[in-house]
């Protein structure tokens, strides 16, 4: 038995060393002065004050957050208007169809949506660029937002609402006073969500971009096919402290409200 | 449900269904019948029976199983140790956060470890084999692939495993069965559903990440994702990558069914 437990020690400590190893690995020659990722030469900082140095990477930073920001606004409404939807569907059937419609996009492939995206902006003649970018970013975003809010409106008792309704409030007064309020934790998670699901997306935003408008996974992208530069280094040592950020922020926002049960891994 | 004023939640989200999830994947289908000039034609299906098309269906295929079976075969003794461990919750969350960690940069890393001179040469150097040619090969490609799925597939075999009421395990071993026995017999069926749900989160995406067989397999390995991505970005042959994304929904819709989940939203 005690020999088992080692063994099973080590079998962790293995993974925890490969799912890290090249994250840190990477952050750590993001300081080499060296010029490369196998010899390590000295110590420096000059990558990091290239990467601030770059106005075209600043712009592309700025547009990424822009878009995130912007595209994660918009499919929370959206999405709570969704969940809203799906709650209020009277017959199971409608219910049904919702929620795998919903669903769609969520277990669909990224090529498939990039490809089929781009068909559309396409046909319906929306330039590629900022605008199609958005609009798909806030497409994809809108079923997680719903996933996120849904069962937060489902726990929430209906009495609470017929006594709002007793009481003499307007169907806006239960929403705005009653409803929202109640979801808020919910909202704030989709939003969140909505949020890294933009920052990170690729493959979609890949398809759906034109010449002219790039985000930041598409840049590193075009940068790492062209090889190593230890601009990347820095510039994933910069978004590594970022996400670690965003992951505890989420992590305190869920946890207030309940079990952290939207703590999911991303596709 | 008395409340008879109509379910007006409904409009925006029927309208985002519609147009970014219902009309994408029929205009797909509608593509898939047009060639590159634009005339009517089966000629993409016809094309896509063709050897060529149907051994890089076969090898994408291939590739995404090797993908998923190492991916279980390391991520299921993961879970299993994890349920063990004193503070399960708060070492999932560390296998969960290179999850959250951008796609490309993990690849990107991999670029440099497994470079000429890289960290893995060096240490085979060391080991006494050599260096040897890691990137661009197969290995290389499924090493990447397996070490990107891995948080994927232990959450959802982790939350499987951690809701087995132990007392099942005693009646087990009370009943005479060995731990082998235990574990053929009472654990694994228990947890088949969350076996099925990782295996259904690793196995699509490994259909259709671009992305990293660009970046790690060089234009070695083509798999429908690839494919797709040529199609659409490169040769701008619409017709064919639609044919070929009608495929890649076929097989998903088929993947869903097969490993059919009845929990809805769990990511």
């Amino acid at each position: 038995m005690k020999k088992n437990s080692i063994l099973s020690k080590v079998y962790l400590v293995l993974i925890f060393f490969i799912l890290y190893g090249p994250i840190f690995y990477l952050i750590f020659y993001s300081f080499n002065s060296g010029g490369t990722m196998y010899q390590f030469e000295g110590f420096t900082l000059n990558w990091y004050r290239e990467l601030f140095q770059d106005t075209r990477l600043l712009t592309i930073v700025l547009n990424t957050v822009i878009i995130a920001l912007l595209s994660a606004t918009v499919s929370t409404i959206l999405g709570v208007a969704g969940a809203l939807a799906i709650l209020y569907a009277r017959k199971r059937r409608v219910k049904n169809t919702l929620l795998s419609l919903n669903n769609v996009l969520i277990v669909s492939p990224d090529v498939i949506i990039g490809a089929s995206f781009l068909i559309l902006f396409t046909m319906i003649g929306i330039k590629l660029g900022f605008i199609s970018v958005l609009l798909a970013h806030i497409a994809f975003s809108v079923p997680i937002v719903v996933l996120m809010v849904l069962p937060k409106l489902e726990e929430m008792s209906e009495s609470m609402i017929y006594a709002a309704l007793d009481l003499g409030a307007s169907r806006f007064d239960v929403l705005t006073k009653v409803i929202l309020p109640y979801i808020t934790p919910g909202i704030f998670a989709g939003f969140f969500m909505a949020l890294t699901y933009s920052l990170d997306d690729f493959a979609v935003t890949f398809f759906v971009t034109g010449n002219g408008f790039t985000t930041l996974s598409v840049e590193i992208y075009s940068l790492a096919r062209r090889g190593v530069s230890l601009n990347i280094n820095a510039l994933s040592a910069l978004l590594f402290v970022f996400t670690m950020l965003l992951v505890v922020g989420y992590y305190f926002i869920t946890k207030k409200s309940e079990k952290p049960r939207g703590m999911g891994v991303r596709q | 449900m008395k409340n008879r004023s109509r379910n007006f939640y409904l409009i925006p989200y029927v309208i985002w269904i519609a147009l970014f999830v219902i009309a994408p994947l029929f205009l797909v289908l509608y593509y898939s019948f047009f060639n590159i000039e634009g005339e009517f034609t089966l000629s993409n299906y016809q094309k896509f029976f063709t050897p060529v098309y149907l051994k890089m269906t076969f090898s994408s295929f291939w590739y995404a199983f090797l993908i998923t079976l190492f991916t279980l075969l390391i991520a299921y003794p993961t879970a299993y140790l994890l349920t063990k461990t004193k503070h399960k919750q708060l070492w999932l969350l560390l296998i969960i956060v290179p999850s959250w960690i951008n796609l490309l940069l993990k690849a990107y890393a991999f670029l440099g470890i497994f470079g000429t001179y890289g960290a893995a040469n060096s240490i085979l150097e060391v080991i006494g084999i050599g260096s040897q040619q890691i990137l661009f090969t197969d290995f290389s490609f499924i090493f990447v692939s397996v070490y990107i799925f891995l948080p994927f597939m232990i959450l959802p075999i982790f939350n499987a495993l951690d809701e087995l009421n132990p007392s099942l395990l005693y009646a087990s071993s009370d009943l005479g069965a060995s731990q082998w026995t235990t574990f053929t017999r009472v654990i694994f069926p228990l947890t088949l559903d969350g076996v099925k749900a990782g295996c259904q989160i690793v196995f699509i995406p490994a259909l259709s990440l671009f992305m990293l067989t660009r970046l790690i397999a060089g234009n070695r390995v083509i798999t429908l994702g690839t494919a797709i991505e040529q199609h659409f970005l490169v040769t701008q042959d619409w017709g064919m990558g639609s044919t070929i994304a009608v495929f890649l929904i076929l097989a998903m819709v088929l993947i869903m069914i097969f490993t059919g989940t009845r929990k809805k939203g769990v990511l």
